[in-house]
Formats: structure tokens, C-alpha cells, sequence
């Protein structure tokens, strides 16, 4: 129980740090220029109008007291109202979450999969001509935009071999079957999913090699080694070991694909949360990006407090005071 | 191929990281070839008159034009010139500066957590976690709706939100060299708190900053023209962001809009990472010369290699 007892405790903090996000983005907005009341109301009013809508928003509060209220309607699940799309953000933020999910997670299972093969191979051929071009390959990976990888990987696959659709998550008439729409998802899943998921790819294969190479300077792969066990098991105990501190840096990719998620579905017209902030960007709509900073603080904090939980589930040293 | 194998600083084993230093520079390629790029780059960046005569912004030229002997990498959809377009799009990238600055304020923190420790440190860093929880680009695009899109403005928030790495790693060095005999004697000898961190914590923390600085200006690079990509910022002035955007209009027409300047921004990002490499090999001399599973069947210890 006491696995439990740190989970809550770690929740517990997470939850100021979404408070101390909201109040940042609450703060932000009231500096903007103008006033919220004309944005709302429209332009042309009579003063008194302007009152009564001012009285009517609690516009006419003090500010603490504005704040206050913020995040009482947040905490009750209210993300606010779209001034462009006219409904409310939390339902847009919904409606796209599936398709940036699906697109997210299968970036990241493509990035940790790969790159923890090719991680290891590295390492176990560590200095030569395999890991130096495995190296030579991460590096580049990791200095490539994502938009321009997606822009590529369009330009190759799409336009020129006709292999990829160019954009989009489903083809114009949905095909008819439930196995062929699966199917047609996918087909457009695979090149926006290959570009989001190079650059974390790169840096676990990186990581990975590094943790590897490391753990196996330790005397237990000595001892390991002394007592004659075949190389793969020796292997097996310092990628177990490697593992550790490659899962607490798992947590900070989310951060890399909230930034990669909008710009790779700009480019792929992919339509999930990504697009959405551009759209509103573009329109000026800024409750529908404040619901999505919140939306991105509160996934990032719960892939941190997922990855300290699971730290303490896979590694047995680790007690909880 | 053995003086490769030597740069990779295997054999730099056991000699003085910093000294023949002109030797050194040409032993690790990944530095020499980094810092050559970005002695271009930032040539380029600040002298693009001296590299093309055309005019980015100037139109009326023959759209969508193929590389030719006129317009090296071709033309765009209004007829500008793109070689002129990625070489006065190269300083645009001001978020370099904006770093530095994030860079110094991540070394008072992170030296305040590491020397201080206690409620300091506690605060300290959880400020650095709330930071890092903070998604970058939707706060950048927010500040885009709400207060217009002044790149200046979002080079420096970008770059702000880019001190909690340097203080995180700081105040694990300051953290673990206060602890080492030197740091005791120093404080034996009646160092102050401040004079400890100046002289002798600091300077001992500054090959791990040295290393992380270049990344740090690399992914400040790659967030910028990102924002550019997406259509923020001044449409007046050039950017490799604005040429790939508009590029995706044309992708079946003109490639060479798509491919060079993306060519050109992944090299400066690549090279800055180089460079980091570079640094890392220079401050950590002794790696490990032989594999410690054993030499791999049929394989040659690298001793045998060179």
C-alpha cells in the first residue's frame, strides 16, 4: 500500500501545478490588449448595454474574485465558450482528442518499440561501423523539424510513389465495410505517425545506447561475466538496468509531442487538437487554445505522475517514506 | 579510418583535455565540422547581401521556376528568388540570443537549489517543474491570439520557458561536487557560500552547461521556425518557416520550395548539435577504450584497428 499512498501523495501536488497553469493563462489573458466586454458583445452598443453585459459576465467584479470563479468553473469541467465555433471548448476539445490520441500513441509506441531495439544493437556493437551509423543517424534525426520530415515523407510517399494519401484521416467516401474503415485509417495513420515519432525515437535510441553501455561497466555484469553466463544474458541484466532511467525521460516526451501533434497535423490535415489551435490561432479564438494549453498541462502532468508511479512499480529499490 | 575511431575520444585517454588545442579541434570532426557550419551560418545570417544580389521580397519574376543558372534554388509561387529567400531567412533565427539569456538565469537557480538546498531548493524546483509542464507552442500560439504576432515577444517567452533544463543540471553538479574533498578543504580554509559556488562549483559546472547550450539554442531554432511554419509572424520578412509553408501549396509542382529550405534549417540544427557533441567529447577525455561485453565474434578489438 504504501505504492498507493505516494501515488495520491504525488497527485496531490500535481494538481496546484494545473491551478498555478490556469492562473498563469487566466493572468496572460487579462494583460491582452483590449477589452473582453467589445470582443463579446460585438462593436456599436449603447454604454449601458456595455454595463449590463459587463454586470452580466461579472466582468464588474474585483479581479481576485474574477480568478476565484475561473477556476471554480474549471474544476467543474467548464473549459469555456468558443467565440468563433459558437459551442463550448470542452466539447470541441473532445470531439478531436480521439484523433490526436491515436496519432500521439502510436508515434510513441513507434519511438520506444524501435528505439529501444535500436538501442541496444548499439550498444552490443558499440565502436563499430553499425553503431557509428546508428549514431550518425540519431543525430540527424534529432536536428530534423518534424513538419519538414512530414513534408518529405508527403513529397516521396504521396505525390511521387502514390503509396500514402497526402492528408487527411479518412479517404472522401468512407469505404463501406467497419475492417476496410480500420484499414483506410491506418493507411493515413502511417506517414503522420512516422514523422511525430523520429525525433523521440532518436533520443530514446540515444539514451538507450548510453544507459547500456553504462550499465555494463558495473562489477554485477563483471561477476556476471566471471560466472560464465552466455553473453544475451549478461545483455538482458544491464538492459533491464538501462531501463530505469530511460522510463523517467518517457515522461518528458510528452512535452515533444504536444509541439510535434500541432505541427504535424498542419501538415497532414490530420484533424485532431493540433489543428485545432492553428485554426483558432488564426481566428484569434483564444478560449479554445486557453482549454488546449490546460488540456497539454494536464497530460504532461499525468504522464509525470504515470512515469513516477511505474518507476516505483519496476524498480524494487525504490521505498516510499 | 583510424584517426576517426581516435576522434570518437577513445584514444584521447590520458591526455589534458584542453591542451594542444589546435590539434585536438582537428581530432574531434564533430566539432570542427559544427563550428565551420555556424562561422557560414552566421556569416550568411548577418551578411546575406554578400552571398545573392536578388531581393527576397522582390516579385514578378516567372513563378514556380526549377533551379536554374539565374535562381540557384529556383523561384516561388510569385516569382522570388529562393536562394535570396533562405539566405536573408537565416536571421531569423533570433532565438539564439534569447537562449543565452535563459542559459544564465537556469545557472543562478539551479546554483541557488543546489548551494541553499532546503526550502530554496524545494521551491526552486518545483518552479522548474511548472515550467516544464507548461506546453511551449500553445502557450506561444496563445500569446500569438491574444497579443498579435510579434515574433520578438514569442522568441523571448520560448527562450524563458527554456531555463528549467540548465538549472536542473546545475544544481545536480553543484549538488555533487559540494560534496567532493576540494569543495571541504575550500570551506576548511573559510570559503564563503559565494565565493565556494564562484571559484570553485562553478567552474567545474560549466562543461555540463558548455555541453547543453548549443541544444539548447538548436531546439529554441527548431520551435521558431515552427511558429513561422504555422503561419505566425511578419509576412514582410523572409523566414525558411514562411517558404515551407506556402510550399505545401505547390508540393506536386515544386519541390524545391519543400526541400531547401528545410535542407538549410536542419543543417544549422544539426550542426549546433554537433558542436554539443563536440564539447562533450572534449570535457569527458576518458571513454571506454574496449567493449565491455568482449569483442564481438570475428570482430577486432579497436586496439588491433589502429
Amino acid at each position: 500500500m504504501p505504492l498507493l499512498r505516494f501515488a495520491g501523495r504525488r497527485m496531490a501536488t500535481a494538481l496546484p501545478m494545473l491551478a498555478a497553469v490556469a492562473v498563469l493563462t487566466f493572468v496572460l489573458v487579462r494583460l491582452a490588449p483590449g477589452d473582453p466586454v467589445y470582443v463579446l458583445a460585438g462593436e456599436g452598443g449603447t454604454p449601458a448595454y456595455y454595463a449590463l453585459v459587463r454586470q452580466r459576465l461579472g466582468l464588474d467584479r474585483p479581479f481576485p474574485e474574477q480568478l476565484a470563479r475561473y477556476l471554480v468553473t474549471l474544476a467543474r469541467g467548464d473549459l469555456g465558450w468558443s467565440l468563433h465555433q459558437q459551442r463550448p471548448v470542452g466539447e470541441l476539445i473532445v470531439e478531436r482528442l480521439p484523433a490526436t490520441l491515436l496519432l500521439a500513441g502510436m508515434a510513441f509506441l513507434v519511438a520506444t518499440a524501435a528505439g529501444l531495439v535500436l538501442g541496444v544493437w548499439a550498444a552490443v556493437r558499440a565502436g563499430s561501423a553499425v553503431d557509428r551509423l546508428l549514431l550518425v543517424a540519431a543525430t540527424v534525426g534529432s536536428s530534423l523539424p518534424v513538419f519538414w520530415t512530414g513534408l518529405l515523407l508527403v513529397l516521396v510517399f504521396a505525390w511521387h510513389l502514390h503509396w500514402m494519401p497526402v492528408q487527411g484521416m479518412t479517404a472522401a467516401p468512407a469505404p463501406a465495410t467497419a475492417a476496410a474503415r480500420v484499414l483506410d485509417v491506418v493507411h493515413h495513420l502511417v506517414l503522420p505517425a512516422c514523422a511525430l515519432a523520429l525525433q523521440p525515437l532518436a533520443s530514446v535510441s540515444r539514451l538507450m545506447r548510453l544507459k547500456i553501455l553504462e550499465a555494463l561497466a558495473e562489477p554485477y555484469i563483471v561477476t556476471a561475466r566471471a560466472k560464465g553466463l552466455p553473453r544475451g544474458r549478461v545483455l538482458a541484466h544491464a538492459v533491464r538496468n538501462a531501463l530505469l532511467p530511460v522510463l523517467t525521460v518517457l515522461g518528458g516526451y510528452a512535452q515533444m509531442l504536444v509541439t510535434g501533434a500541432v505541427l504535424t497535423e498542419t501538415v497532414f490535415a490530420w484533424p485532431g487538437l493540433g489543428w485545432l489551435a492553428l485554426d483558432a490561432t488564426l481566428t484569434r479564438d483564444y478560449p479554445v487554445i486557453l482549454g488546449l494549453v490546460l488540456t497539454g498541462a494536464a497530460g504532461t502532468v499525468a504522464l509525470n505522475w504515470l512515469t513516477d508511479v511505474l518507476y516505483g512499480v519496476v524498480d524494487p529499490r525504490i521505498t516510499y517514506g | 579510418m583510424a584517426d576517426v575511431a581516435d576522434a570518437q575520444g577513445r584514444s584521447t585517454h590520458g591526455r589534458r583535455p584542453w591542451g594542444r588545442r589546435g590539434r585536438l579541434l582537428w581530432q574531434i570532426p564533430d566539432l570542427a565540422a559544427g563550428g565551420m557550419v555556424m562561422v557560414v551560418a552566421c556569416t550568411v545570417a548577418l551578411f546575406p547581401q554578400a552571398v545573392t544580389s536578388a531581393d527576397p521580397m522582390r516579385t514578378g519574376g516567372v513563378p514556380l521556376q526549377p533551379p536554374s543558372h539565374a535562381h540557384p534554388l529556383g523561384t516561388d509561387d510569385l516569382g522570388r528568388d529562393l536562394w535570396s529567400n533562405v539566405a536573408f531567412g537565416a536571421h531569423g533565427q533570433g532565438g539564439a540570443g534569447a537562449t543565452a539569456l535563459a542559459t544564465v538565469a537556469g545557472v543562478a537557480v539551479g546554483a541557488a537549489a543546489g548551494l541553499y538546498g532546503g526550502w530554496w531548493d524545494e521551491g526552486l524546483m518545483r518552479g522548474a517543474e511548472f515550467v516544464q509542464v507548461i506546453p511551449r507552442l500553445l502557450v506561444a500560439l496563445l500569446l500569438v491570439a491574444l497579443f498579435g504576432g510579434d515574433l520578438l515577444i514569442l522568441v523571448a517567452v520560448i527562450a524563458l520557458t527554456g531555463w528549467p533544463m540548465t538549472a536542473r543540471l546545475v544544481r545536480g553538479e553543484v549538488l555533487a561536487l559540494r560534496e567532493r574533498d576540494f569543495a571541504l578543504a575550500a570551506r576548511a580554509l573559510g570559503a564563503s557560500g559565494w565565493r565556494l559556488l564562484w571559484r570553485h562549483l562553478l567552474p567545474n559546472a560549466f562543461p555540463a552547461v558548455l555541453v547543453g547550450l548549443p541544444i539548447q539554442v538548436g531546439r529554441a531554432i527548431l520551435i521558431e521556425s515552427g511558429l513561422t511554419f504555422l503561419g505566425v509572424g511578419d509576412p514582410g520578412v523572409p523566414s525558411w518557416g514562411k517558404v515551407m509553408q506556402s510550399a505545401q501549396a505547390y508540393m506536386r509542382e515544386a519541390w524545391w520550395l519543400a526541400v531547401f529550405p528545410g535542407i538549410a534549417l536542419t543543417v544549422t540544427v544539426l550542426a549546433l548539435y554537433l558542436i554539443a557533441e563536440g564539447l562533450h567529447t572534449l570535457t569527458t577525455p576518458t571513454l571506454a577504450r574496449q567493449h565491455p561485453l568482449g569483442p564481438w565474434r570475428g570482430e577486432r578489438r579497436p586496439a588491433d584497428a589502429a
